[in-house]
């Protein structure tokens, strides 16, 4: 019992991942039926904007302190980051401790925008072409997006530590009653998992209890009647696109603790999230987010060491295997409307 | 006993009956019209014809065999080809490609592979290609890519490419729809044409009514899945049961 | 010519003479000149360009002509590889047998994938390839390790069985032969300033190449060739027609993966290694790529495309800072380092950046690809030759 808990949490945060990155494949596929193969970068970049903001605060002036010397015996030169003397010393070292979580308010503008860009600039031009033509172009965008993110910061993983307050692990399983030290779990993940079930949620909400969301919806469903009814559908799908960039920028900030970014995280994260999109049917919202985490958790029941044992490397192939399993046999995967991407 | 012989077929789609008992006889080199307000059955009924839909009971007979439980390609090379409500041709092709492919579905079957050939070496394909598009005069739009061409032009290639086949049974599902007055009359004569010069039956469903009187030789009449009345031409104009499918009860 | 009409004729014997002739083609500058590093004429960059080439024209077979985009075609060539090396540990370091094997071991493989992703259409059967191909690369990384050497890859070993080969006591791993002569031998020929290397393996390739590209032509212009051009075109239509598309995908499948495996084949025969990154899905990728930015359905253009992009990851990739700063050296200093800062991030291990805004453009503005941009590059001198005939023509009948 203990295990498969353990095993259930494990899989939770990179289901979590795999549920955003999918959700927001699906939104651009659902409302503007485009397939995305830059989504990934999307992710990428946000995990970026956490380290550009982490090195924005970090931005120091050096100044020499008198009362202390170096090795050499010379006055001590110290690197004072800018914020200490905005905010004072110790509300600027709590600002620099939280930068990831900051970056969310930093990622959400940064993201829209370079989503509307997107789609106004390029995607746009594709909606009349077929879905390979769009396949490449944004396959050929990623790598752009990625190679520009690797001049400025890198090929190198850049670690990019969560608060303190957050590190370390708690005794989950003490919690549940279990006996102590068996689950194990550190609170980042946790806080990754309600995080993204949060924006999942609100995505869900936004969809379901506005106006705007509303029309989005009945657009998604059946486009040109919408537009027949005079409302403007285009510019909600741009919004929607800057939406769906959002949500992979925010779910690429808040992994930056778990796995240190680097330029072609995006692209790892990308083939996985399309198999979920396509486990869990295209065109589907629920679907996406379902098939999110069931593959991260049967993933991580997948690397048990009982389970290697019987079979051993399944761990490696368990997501692409139950992939073909699932398109074999239900054919539009988990949730999937008929009728899309059959041509 | 005609070549095509429907037997009580049925079928539903969740809570709608969309063909009831639907019973049909078309006679070997005639034109039977099948026509109908809209949402009467009529697409459903050549759907099932063509392996499209399995009906959910009765047979479908062509030729003493049964067509159920085939796939298209295979009722297809049974004899039966079908011409669309929108002009299903290979838009990225020539004229000449486009009818080449039926020339080689006749010759050798649903698959053969000849990777080796030249396909412009094939002269018995080609002299029948040819020979099927001087006789619809668009010889001269042979290398034409067939997505390029008018509409009128894509519907006379299609007809053209199923003739190819020398099917024994044609299926057409409204041949005129959205075209312009000479267009649909073109075809008509075109339709004419082939129906005195081969030994061909031909199966049409249609709303356009000009068009109907001047083809068929049988004409039955489709009201909510169910057939009204079969008859000849003359005798459907004034049926009294047509003019209340089709006008209402209130007629 | 060998059954093909007089145009086709034409382009093989063109490609043909190129090929034969690259050793020399693609070393235009002299040794030890400033752009002596543009040259791509040695052994192992031309050896890359028609393997290559071979992979792309293989692809473009299914893509080009079916327009099913597998997205796992290098598990193919990987597999290939695999079966390659495995032949020249326990048969002999000729080439022939490995090649062989490799094309069926790749055949009967894809005959498996494309069985069943093939019940998929669109970004279902893309998502289905890629499917396999990661599979396939994982198990090769991790389980199969006896037979793929995991990590490390595979490598001929001195006390490999080679059963038909006579017994070596020298201790030297033997090199890979095709009946003698060996694959790294080569002829310099040096003309003034110039060398030019004449490489046993690359004309092995290169013939390979030329053999392959005559039935991508033969099959191109055959009646299944029109089959498959249908199924890209209206599979509903060819359904109605009397045809199953399925058996005709299928077979084009299996060609285009028996391609990938010759690739393997001979790249192992070149470079006596085989390993799992082959099959990553990056390398799936990159014959995509290949395929479109040559030109995808044309003939020539994959073979243009992956001699394009090797050429890029070779040679573009090689320029360094300190190099560009040597060509602009005559520039007024503030201008030089402009301009370096200004093309550096596109060169050197930049070149991905490159390659990814050539195929974005290529996408966006050349559908066709190279051939394309060739084709209407050709169009614009015609149609530019044409005024100025008849302008000359004019200007000449006053002074007569």
């Amino acid at each position: 019992m203990e295990a498969i808990i353990l095993q259930v949490l494990n899989g939770l945060d990179k289901g979590s991942a795999y549920a955003l990155i999918a959700l927001g494949l699906t939104l651009i596929f659902g409302t503007l039926g485009v397939v995305n193969f830059a989504h990934g970068a999307l992710f990428m970049i946000g995990a970026f904007c956490a380290v550009t903001l982490s090195r924005i605060l970090t931005l120091s002036h050096t100044i020499i302190d008198e009362t202390r010397t170096d090795f050499l015996g010379n006055p001590l030169k110290v690197d004072v980051p800018y914020v200490y003397g905005w905010f004072g010393e110790s509300a600027g070292a709590a600002i620099i401790d939280w930068a990831v979580p900051l970056s969310i308010l930093f990622a959400i503008p940064v993201m829209i925008t370079l989503g509307v860009v997107m789609e106004r600039g390029l995607i746009k031009h594709f909606y009349k072409r077929p879905h390979a033509d769009q396949i490449l172009v944004t396959f050929g965008l990623a790598i752009v997006l990625q190679e520009v993110i690797k001049y400025f910061y890198g090929a190198n993983p850049i670690p990019t530590p969560a608060p303190d307050a957050f590190r370390g692990s708690f005794d989950f399983g003490a919690m549940l009653g279990f006996d102590p030290n068996i689950i194990i779990y550190p609170y980042w993940r946790i806080i990754y998992f309600v995080f993204a079930a949060i924006i999942i949620g609100g995505v869900f909400a936004f969809l379901q209890f506005t106006t705007f969301g509303m029309v989005v919806r009945a657009g998604m469903a059946d486009r040109e009647t919408v537009q027949l009814l005079g409302i403007n559908i285009d510019r909600r799908f741009t919004l929607m696109f800057g939406l769906a960039a959002a949500v992979a920028g925010l779910a690429g900030v808040m992994y930056t603790p778990i796995n240190s970014p680097n330029y072609h995280m995006g692209m790892d994260f990308l083939v996985l999230s399309f198999v979920v999109v396509v486990v869990g049917g295209m065109g589907s919202l629920p679907g996406a987010v379902l098939a999110g985490f069931v593959l991260g958790i049967l993933e991580s029941f997948a690397s048990m060491r009982e389970v290697l044992e019987v079979l051993p490397g399944i761990n490696q192939i368990i997501i692409y295997l139950v992939a073909i399993i699932i398109l074999l046999t239900r054919p539009r995967g988990l949730m999937g409307r008929k009728g899309v991407m059959e041509d | 006993m005609g070549i095509l012989e429907v037997k009580n077929v049925n079928k539903r789609f969740g809570g709608l009956q969309a063909l009831g008992d639907v019973n049909l006889s078309v006679a070997e080199n005639t034109c039977h019209a099948i026509i109908g307000p809209n949402g009467a059955g009529k697409s459903t009924l050549l759907n099932c014809l063509v392996g499209k839909l399995i009906p959910d009971t009765g047979s479908v007979m062509f030729d003493g065999q049964s067509v159920l439980g085939r796939s298209p390609h295979e009722i297809n090379q049974m004899g039966i080809s079908r011409v669309f409500q929108t002009p299903e041709i290979f838009g990225e092709l020539s004229v000449m490609e486009n009818m080449m492919i039926p020339c080689f579905a006749r010759r050798d079957g649903a698959f053969r592979m000849h990777a080796y050939k030249d396909a412009g070496a094939e002269r018995d394909i080609i002299d029948r290609a040819e020979s099927v598009l001087e006789d619809l005069n668009m010889i001269d739009k042979r290398e034409m890519t067939a997505s390029s061409m008018s509409r009128g032009d894509k519907r006379r290639l299609e007809i053209a490419m199923c003739l190819a086949q020398e099917p024994r049974l044609l299926l057409l599902d409204e041949p005129t729809a959205g075209m312009a007055r000479a267009d649909t009359n073109n075809t008509i004569d075109l339709l004419k044409r082939i129906k005195a010069e081969r030994d061909i039956t031909i199966a049409i469903i249609e709303h356009d009514m000009h068009v109907v009187f001047s083809l068929a030789d049988r004409i039955t009449v489709l009201a909510q899945g169910t057939p009204l009345v079969e008859d000849t031409p003359d005798k459907i104009k004034g049926h009294p049961k047509v003019r209340e499918a089709y006008l209402g009860e209130a007629a | 010519m060998f059954g093909l009409n007089p145009k086709d004729a034409r382009l093989l014997i063109i490609v043909a003479i190129m090929v034969v002739a690259a050793p020399v083609l693609l070393n235009p500058f002299p040794e030890g000149s400033n752009l002596a590093q543009f040259n791509a004429g040695y052994p192992d960059l031309m050896q890359r360009f028609v393997i290559f080439g071979i992979f792309a024209i293989g692809f473009n077979i299914l893509f080009g002509l079916t327009g099913y985009l597998s997205f796992g075609h290098a598990a193919f060539l990987g597999i290939g590889s695999y079966a390659a090396i495995w032949m020249m540990k326990l048969l002999t370091m000729n080439i022939i047998p490995g090649i062989i094997v490799s094309v069926i071991v790749a055949g009967v493989f894809s005959l498996a994938v494309g069985w069943i992703s093939l019940r998929r259409s669109g970004i279902y059967f893309s998502i289905l390839t890629l499917a396999f191909a990661q599979m396939c690369y994982s198990l090769a990384y991790s389980v199969l390790t006896p037979i793929t050497g995991g990590e490390t890859g595979l490598q001929p070993k001195v006390n490999d069985p080679r059963i038909l080969d006579a017994a070596t006591n020298d201790g030297v791993v033997p090199k890979t032969n095709l009946f003698g002569l060996e694959m790294t031998s080569s002829t310099e020929i040096v003309m003034g300033g110039w060398v030019f290397t004449l490489n046993a393996g690359y004309y092995v390739a290169a013939l390979v190449m030329l053999i392959s590209f005559y039935i991508s032509i033969r099959i191109f212009r055959s009646p299944f060739g029109v089959m498959l051009r249908a199924v890209k075109s209206n599979q509903q239509r060819m359904n109605y027609t009397g045809l199953n598309p399925k058996p005709y995908t299928l077979a084009a499948f299996v060609i285009s993966g028996m391609y990938a495996g010759l690739a393997g084949g001979l790249m192992v025969a070149m470079d006596t290694q085989a390993g799992a990154d082959r099959m990553f899905w990056t390398a799936s990728g990159e014959v995509v790529l290949m395929t479109i930015l040559g030109g995808v359905g044309t003939l020539i253009g994959p073979v243009l495309g992956a001699g394009a992009i090797k050429y890029m990851e070779n040679i573009l990739s090689k320029i360094n800072k300190d190099i560009l700063h040597q060509w602009f050296a005559l520039l007024p200093d503030g201008l030089e380092d402009v301009i370096v800062a200004l093309i550096y991030p596109f060169v050197g291990k930049g070149w991905h950046l490159t390659l990814g805004l050539l195929f974005m453009l290529v996408v966006i503005f050349l559908p066709g690809g190279l051939v394309e941009g060739g084709q209407r590059i050709a169009a614009l001198f015609k149609r530019k030759r044409k005024p100025e005939d008849a302008r000359s023509g004019k200007s000449t009948e006053p002074a007569e």
